[in-house]
């Protein structure tokens, strides 16, 4: 029997060396990896570097017009996806209501079906889809406008999921309410269902801004990569990410600079996503129904 | 109106990708894509075997190397970990899960390449590539197959507890086997995420077309070739390139169907509790 007991107490043991051994690991390796980045990057980084524009293909100066090409880009694609997915989250709201068609259901099923598949398409393929679409037949060739158009379709699957969760936690009390005061559809909508769902369209267009943000492999050949500063919508620009991959993989000597991109571009994204939960928390600070974190 | 945009656009992607693949199906065929030997636009060989061959593997890699740190971790934040130590591990691998590919690529480049180089030249390979993407779909990993352990019902737990089972028999004989198709998910998920990634391959795997004859040769995966060669293929070498966008598309498809379905299967399960 005793022979048993400390069979098993090894075993729990074991187990539990592992189950931390892994967690320990897990920290270890993000944490060498943010402070290597921090370490290699951090000296470069200074106010000139922001607002200098990049000479010597990015060796030197410093990176104004790819911050200008960035924000372009992230404006336009935030800009072409908010309408669409408001509008298709609107939508989806009608065809939850009771009084809702069958074709109008099925269509819904549909189309929160084709958004979940949409959101696991590789990037790159997106890509192939904005050059072909965006740069060929819409004839706009490389430049900011299509990249921020491929960049919406990219978002647009994360965003209509947020906006449909917003207002699938609006409280039934509230819409019975206004059903009851025989308010027109666009009146709850207006003064009922968007107040309420505020938190969540927030958070999913700060969600949408960075994913868009990390985004390299779409804009490669729809926005391209000239690093002048952009004077009109059809300019090609290149975003922070694709800065960072050009200098670090065609521009020799380009190293050092990289570093500095690629630490800004982490600490861009990571302010994003504290930004998105603090204010969802803020946001959502008397509302029972639900913690932030089930929207994620 | 709006909701039909959104509908279409799948079906948009879809179209336009495989009408792009036209004159590459017409003019190339194919079995050609399979029986080609080497990738050579300009010369007409169009094999793009290697390449599935070395996305395949390194996604498979990835997997292999990143699901046991992700099961352990997920068992020590669920089981063992105190509740706040939990919540800031998991705040943590949230932000992670956001950080972009091209910094994982460029942190592979500068400080795993020159490692390996040393080990095994040219360093750039195939391993490279599955070490950066195992780090890279780590933290979503683990957060979901975290989710699928956590999915273990409150009545079964407290009647574990009531039963004096010991930490490790809740964990492996009750928690994993019951949260073991919301993890064989999660492998899909990230399966696919791996064989889509471009930018952190791109930077890592070497890029040279040939096959994956060992750990440390140098490769070229489908993703990252579309990205090299997109800026100046024409006619049929972009029809080509667009025909390895559609296998990646198809087959990333394929897998979050699998993948869903497997969710479903979990959540039509009766439970026992």
């Amino acid at each position: 029997m005793r022979e048993l007991a400390r069979g098993r107490q090894a075993g729990e043991r074991l187990l539990a060396g592992v189950a931390w051994a892994g967690a320990a690991i897990v920290v270890a390796l993000f944490t060498l990896l943010v402070v290597d980045l921090a370490r290699r990057g951090g000296g470069e980084l200074s106010w000139n570097y922001l607002v200098e524009e990049p000479r010597d293909a990015g060796r030197s100066g410093g990176i104004a017009s790819v911050l200008v090409g960035t924000a372009g880009l992230l404006a336009l694609a935030i800009g072409f996806a908010v309408p669409l997915a408001l509008g298709t989250a609107i939508f989806l709201d009608d065809a939850g209501a009771a009084t809702a068609s069958r074709t109008s259901r099925w269509l819904a099923a549909a189309v929160r079906r084709s958004l979940e598949l949409l959101g696991g398409v590789p990037s790159i393929v997106f890509g192939l889809f904005g050059n072909a679409l965006f740069c060929r037949a819409f004839g706009l060739g490389y430049s900011m406008l299509a990249g921020g158009a491929t960049l919406a379709c990219m978002v647009l699957p994360l965003m209509t999921a947020a906006f449909d969760d917003g207002f699938r936690r609006v409280p039934s009390a509230d819409r019975a309410a206004a059903a009851a005061s025989a308010l027109s559809r666009s009146t709850t909508l207006r003064h009922v269902l968007l107040p309420r769902a505020l938190p969540l369209l927030v958070a999913g267009i700060v969600w949408s801004v960075a994913r868009a943000l990390a985004e390299t492999a779409a804009l490669l050949f729809t926005s391209g990569y000239v690093d002048r500063m952009p004077t009109s919508l059809l300019d090609s620009t290149r975003s922070l990410s694709v800065h960072v991959w050009d200098l670090a993989m065609n521009v020799a000597g380009g190293d050092a600079r990289a570093c500095s991109a690629a630490l800004l571009l982490l600490l861009l994204v990571f302010a994003i996503q504290t930004l998105a939960r603090g204010s969802l928390r803020w946001l959502l600070r008397d509302a029972v129904r639900g913690s932030p974190k089930e929207a994620a | 109106m709006t909701a039909l945009f959104a509908a279409l656009l799948a079906l948009w992607i879809v179209g336009f990708v495989v009408s792009e693949c036209r004159p590459a199906f017409q003019q190339i065929g194919l079995t050609r894509f399979v029986t080609d030997d080497g990738w050579n636009p300009t010369r007409g060989a169009y094999g793009v075997a290697p390449m599935v061959a070395a996305s395949v593997l390194i996604a498979l890699g990835a997997l292999l190397l990143a699901l046991p740190l992700a099961l352990a971790a997920a068992i020590c934040q669920l089981a063992y970990a105190p509740p706040w130590l939990a919540r800031v591990l998991r705040r943590g691998l949230e932000l992670l899960a956001a950080v972009p590919s091209v910094v994982f690529g460029f942190i592979g480049l500068v400080t795993l390449v020159p490692w390996l180089t040393r080990i095994a030249p040219p360093g750039a390979s195939l391993l490279a590539a599955a070490l950066v993407l195992a780090l890279m779909v780590l933290p979503t990993l683990t957060l979901m197959v975290e989710e699928a352990l956590a999915g273990m019902p409150h009545a079964e737990r407290a009647a574990a507890a009531a039963l004096g089972l010991s930490r490790s028999t809740v964990v492996l004989r009750l928690a994993l086997p019951r949260a073991q198709r919301g993890i064989h998910a999660a492998v899909l998920v990230s399966m696919g995420r791996a064989l889509g990634e471009t930018m952190a391959v791109l930077m890592v795997s070497g890029n040279v077309v040939q096959w994956p004859r060992t750990p440390f040769t140098p490769v070229r995966t489908l993703t990252a070739n579309i990205a090299l060669e997109m800026a100046y293929a024409t006619t049929l070498h972009r029809s080509a390139l667009f025909v390895s966008g559609l296998l990646l598309l198809a087959t990333t498809v394929a897998l979050l169907l699998v993948a869903a379905w497997r969710i479903a299967a979990t959540r039509g399960e009766p439970t026992h509790a």
